[in-house]
């Protein structure tokens, strides 16, 4: 039985915990919104890009450049693993983390090469033990305070640079779709080769026929790097809006479980004080029954 | 023949303009062009430049690199790369562009070896945004 000063104690602990979850919650709550209205932002330009993209593909048809029609083989595959900087966000990197690894050993036991370039820590620190030979390079955006498409950049160049180099055939990106607070939802998506939505052209250019200046090859050439780019962008808003939604509801739950535990430990406190004083008020009144 | 229709200015980070247009000057890749309603599609590709909008609120201009246009009979989008009101353009942007570009010229007559055109092609990218720092004069 823990004495009333520990019990003091422990509350106060648990009411200070409380507090820091509380402004944790707060804190991820604004940053969701503009995390938020970043996805939002770049929503268009994503959208316009792939209709571009999949009627520009839809007139070249077969063949084409490596990046649209891949290299002929699939031996090789890098994964692109991109989580957070930070922890304390529920299972937000492990969920991300698990979906890799599940594909790590689905691809392995096909006998395919496997490299992992990880964007992000906690993703690196899970990946690590396991699979820590095949790390090919790591991004580190713990200096990046807002996710620019600058930074996307940076990393669609180190992916492309790599492709040109003959280091592997198809591209993964694994990141957390944003689908509202409490749902994120892991998710793996190929771009290289690029992957054209069937369809995604359809309504916008159905039976349009382009005219292309300079021409078709000219223009795909530019367009596909930057269409990794652009995916590798929005995977990144979307994966600041998933942590910190993930981060909020964990933060919450924290905040709840908190509370009740102060809760508990209120009643418990009470209860050990009365049967101090019961204790005291026994002593006396045997102590003057004895005179 | 309507005479307008849906123009649309929008970047990787965010959307600048979506309105009624008559006119539009854009920065094409073999040259500048004007679109107007009813134009034939088209897929452009674009250079650094000034894309000039004339809408019921008058004209406005843009500065954008490169990134390209998708144009229709009733729409015009451009995806630029980087695109910037031209009233908040400041020379600190224009030196980062010209810095830009200067590295990438660089770079590629040092990897020469390969692609000739690659240094060209960097060349006149500069130009243009040096081409670009005159004409909005800051």
């Amino acid at each position: 039985m823990p004495s009333l000063k520990d019990l003091k104690n422990r509350i106060e602990s648990v009411k200070s915990t409380r507090k820091i979850t509380k402004a944790m919650q707060m804190v991820a709550a604004a940053k969701l919104r503009r995390a938020q209205e970043a996805a939002e932002e770049s929503r268009p330009y994503t959208e316009r890009f792939n209709a571009v993209l999949a009627a520009l593909a839809a007139s070249v048809g077969e063949g084409g450049p490596k990046l649209l029609a891949g290299t002929g083989s699939d031996q090789v595959h890098l994964l692109v693993v991109m989580t957070a900087e930070r922890g304390l966000c529920g299972g937000f990197n492990s969920n991300i983390a698990r979906l890799a690894k599940q594909r790590i050993a689905q691809l392995q036991a096909q006998g395919k090469t496997v490299k992992i370039l990880t964007v992000g820590k906690k993703g690196r620190d899970q990946l690590k033990r396991e699979y820590g030979d095949l790390f090919v390079g790591h991004v580190d955006l713990t200096e990046v305070k807002r996710v620019g498409y600058k930074d996307a950049q940076g990393i669609a160049r180190d992916i492309l640079s790599r492709f040109d180099a003959g280091e592997f055939d198809v591209a993964t990106i694994f990141f957390s779709k944003f689908v509202n607070v409490v749902t994120q939802e892991p998710t793996a998506l190929q771009i290289i080769p690029a992957s054209v939505e069937e369809g995604a052209g359809e309504d916008a250019g159905a039976g349009t026929v382009y005219d292309f200046e300079p021409d078709e090859d000219a223009i795909l050439a530019e367009l596909l790097p930057r269409g990794v780019a652009t995916q590798i962008f929005s995977a990144l808003l979307e994966n600041g809006a998933s942590e910190q939604g993930a981060r909020m509801s964990a933060m919450d739950n924290a905040t709840r479980n908190a509370g009740e535990m102060i809760d508990k430990l209120t009643i418990q406190f009470n209860r050990s004080r009365q049967a101090v004083i019961t204790n005291e008020l026994i002593e006396i009144i045997s102590g003057a029954e004895a005179l | 023949m309507a005479d307008s229709m849906q123009f649309d200015l929008v970047s990787p980070e965010r959307s600048l303009a979506s309105l009624q247009a008559s006119a539009v000057l854009i920065p094409g890749a073999e040259g500048d062009m004007t679109v107007m309603p009813d134009h034939a599609p088209l897929i452009t590709t674009l250079r650094p430049g000034i894309v000039r909008v004339e809408g019921p609120e008058g004209t406005s201009e843009y500065v954008v690199t490169s990134g390209f246009a998708e144009i229709r009979a009733d729409s015009l989008s451009v995806l630029a790369e980087k695109a910037i009101p031209v009233d908040e353009m400041t020379r600190a942007h224009l030196d980062e562009m010209v810095a830009e570009a200067r590295a990438r010229y660089e770079a590629a007559q040092q990897a020469t070896g390969e692609q000739p055109n690659l240094v060209d092609d960097a060349a006149k990218l500069l130009a243009d945004m040096e081409a670009l720092g005159d004409h909005i004069r800051i």
